[in-house]
């Protein structure tokens, strides 16, 4: 075949031509993959949700949106199982941005376990956050109750160990945990369901 | 044409990284473990292989004027083809490769490979090149990958190789990449000599 | 106060070269000598900075919104959109500079056409568009981003001016003959970019000060 010659026709139509090809090329694969990847994140959601609770089935009896410092924070409400609450980091100060986590509480406020959904981290580093704060990990987090304080690395002054040469995300993490508690708070002082944890829980607010 | 020679030619005499040090963005910013640099290496190979095929059969259409804005169309549309199937069916990679697959654009091995090679070649010799091109950055990346993530943490595709207190951390940050990339050209420039 | 935090984290803590790995390509290929490093950064600088304006602004007034205005989303065509800006501004920087100043485009000249090819132009556009970049205290918008775009300009020269500097006396040096070339370069850099990991941590004292 001979080389098309570089006139301004042919040099328009072609790009256009490759550019109308590609473009439709990639809308098709965005309706394939679109809802597939919606689907995933959801199953990803749910997985956390049961992860969070340490349990395998759960209802969710009610969803509260709450919303800290112009952040959005879902609150799942699982009855006497407890809460899992999806936050992000308040003041998104991590390098890389936000910080999107799970955690789950039981009816006491003691945090019952913690995942993370969405993380821009360098990979390898921030990745680790996933395990440290984990159940028997150097820097676990479970059990503890934030109405006792919150939550703060050891550097400072709380009783966290921050994560090896990553105190920042260790940071951005622990408050997106602190803001979780508000969350999980603010939405059982309005809350529909006149538990006696709710009772507690607002009582302590005001002694506060 | 010598097609085997094509296909070896990137794998070791014309190494992506080692001998034509090309693409050192994504080979020093991805490779803090073995997996990681091995899906980065796959990704890329993946691109490489259908931009070289798709642009070997297009280049006679293509006016020489607007040569390179037409190959970086072809090749960024791929790279966003090849982010939405990662996102659907590999999540897992899509989280720790983050910011470095819409940056497969720019790594100069596709845009030069499209340029020196499937611009001149035809189709078959093509893929065969991007295969080879891929292979070899992909065998980089990984070996790369593995020696960071055994020095600084004592592990090799997750299996424990020694314990994790022992590692030096820096291996895996920033200044290790450089240096332990560094060191591996100086030992493949002994061994090829 | 938070405009120095970026800044600062952008330039030193957070060097996009030597801690993000964006624009390796010219900061191990033009950094022989100290001369043409200024040239590169100058110019990835005036590239950098329009082009973050320019995508930003797509982003927000024509992929963002596409959604709920013509009921697709066009989202997905961030990374084509966004280098075919890049590669056009190139081109039309070089066609203004050309007219406008001669002696800058003499400058400059050889470098322009290598910058499309730079990540860290792609990538600082993606980490601004998507509102994921470090800023402490503040909200990702317009300013902010462009503001943030700049400080990795700078933090980019820095960091390519000061390994030119290195790499011309390494020069003159003996080194082993294993690893001289881009061998010894590479471990250069990884030398520099330990001594910039000595600012770690500057932000979070400055955090603290600005009571941020």
């Amino acid at each position: 075949m001979k080389k098309m010659k570089s006139s301004l026709v042919n040099m328009v139509v072609v790009l256009t031509l490759i550019t109308v090809v590609a473009g439709g090329a990639l809308a098709y694969v965005n309706s394939m993959t679109e809802t597939k990847i919606a689907e995933i994140n959801q199953q990803n959601e749910d997985q956390a949700k049961k992860d969070v609770l340490c349990t395998d089935e759960i209802k969710i009896a009610s969803e509260t949106p709450v919303t800290i410092e112009g952040k959005e924070f879902v609150v799942y409400n699982a009855g006497e199982k407890g809460c899992a609450v999806k936050a992000v980091d308040p003041m998104n100060a991590s390098f890389g941005g936000d910080l999107t986590i799970m955690v789950g509480f039981d009816p006491d406020g003691n945090i019952l376990g913690y995942k993370i959904l969405k993380t821009q981290e360098t990979p390898g580093l921030g990745a680790k956050a996933g395990e440290w704060f984990q159940k028997d990990a150097r820097g676990s987090i479970i059990g503890k109750n934030p109405a006792a304080g919150e939550l703060k690395v050891k550097k400072d002054g709380g009783d966290v160990d921050a994560i090896t040469a990553s105190t920042i995300t260790s940071r951005a993490f622990l408050r997106a945990v602190n803001a979780a508690y508000d969350a999980y708070r603010q939405s059982l002082g309005r809350g529909p369901m006149p538990q006696p944890e709710a009772g507690a829980q607002t009582s302590e607010q005001v002694n506060q | 044409m010598n097609y085997l020679k094509v296909l070896f030619n990137g794998i070791v005499k014309e190494n992506p990284t080692f001998v034509l040090l090309l693409g050192m963005c994504p080979t020093l910013g991805t490779t803090s473990s073995a997996l990681n640099g091995m899906s980065m290496g796959l990704a890329t190979m993946a691109v490489l292989i259908v931009s070289n095929f798709i642009i070997s059969c297009i280049k006679s259409l293509i006016p020489d004027m607007v040569r390179i804005p037409a190959f970086i169309v072809v090749i960024a549309s791929l790279v966003t083809i090849l982010q939405m199937f990662i996102k659907a069916y590999a999540p897992e990679v899509d989280k720790s490769l983050g910011l470095f697959i819409p940056l497969i654009v720019v790594n100069c091995i596709i845009l030069g490979r499209a340029e020196a090679f499937a611009a001149k070649n035809n189709p078959f010799a093509s893929i065969l090149d991007g295969l080879g091109m891929g292979l070899g950055f992909t065998i980089a990346l990984t070996l790369l990958g593995g020696v960071r993530e055994l020095l600084g943490t004592g592990k090799v595709f997750g299996f424990e190789c020694f314990s994790e207190n022992y590692g030096a951390l820096v291996f895996v940050l920033a200044p290790g990449a450089f240096i332990a990339l560094g060191y591996l050209i100086a030992i493949i420039n002994k061994i090829k000599k | 106060m938070g405009y120095i935090l970026i800044f600062i984290t952008a330039i030193f803590v957070n060097n996009v070269v030597l801690s993000q790995f964006l624009g390796i390509c010219p900061f191990l290929g033009v950094s022989k000598k100290v001369e043409t490093a200024s040239g590169m950064a100058a110019a990835v600088a005036f590239v950098l900075v329009i082009a973050t304006l320019v995508t930003y602004l797509l982003q927000i007034y024509f992929l963002d919104p596409a959604t709920s205005v013509m009921g697709a989303d066009l989202r997905y065509l961030q990374t084509i959109v966004f280098i075919l800006v890049i590669a056009a501004l190139v081109q039309m920087v070089e066609i203004v500079l050309k007219k406008v100043s001669p002696s800058l485009y003499q400058a400059l000249g050889v470098f322009l056409p290598l910058i499309t090819t730079n990540c860290c132009i792609l990538g600082v556009a993606i980490q601004v568009a998507q509102g994921t970049f470090a800023a402490p205290g503040l909200d990702h918008n317009l300013l902010t981003g462009i503001w943030y775009a700049f400080s990795t300009a700078l933090g980019f020269g820095l960091a390519l001016v000061v390994f030119a500097g290195i790499r011309e006396q390494l020069s003159r040096v003996a080194v082993p003959k294993g690893v001289q070339g881009m061998s010894i370069a590479l471990i250069t850099a990884g030398l520099l970019a330990m001594a910039f990991m000595g600012f770690s941590g500057v932000n979070n004292g400055l955090e603290k000060l600005f009571g941020i």
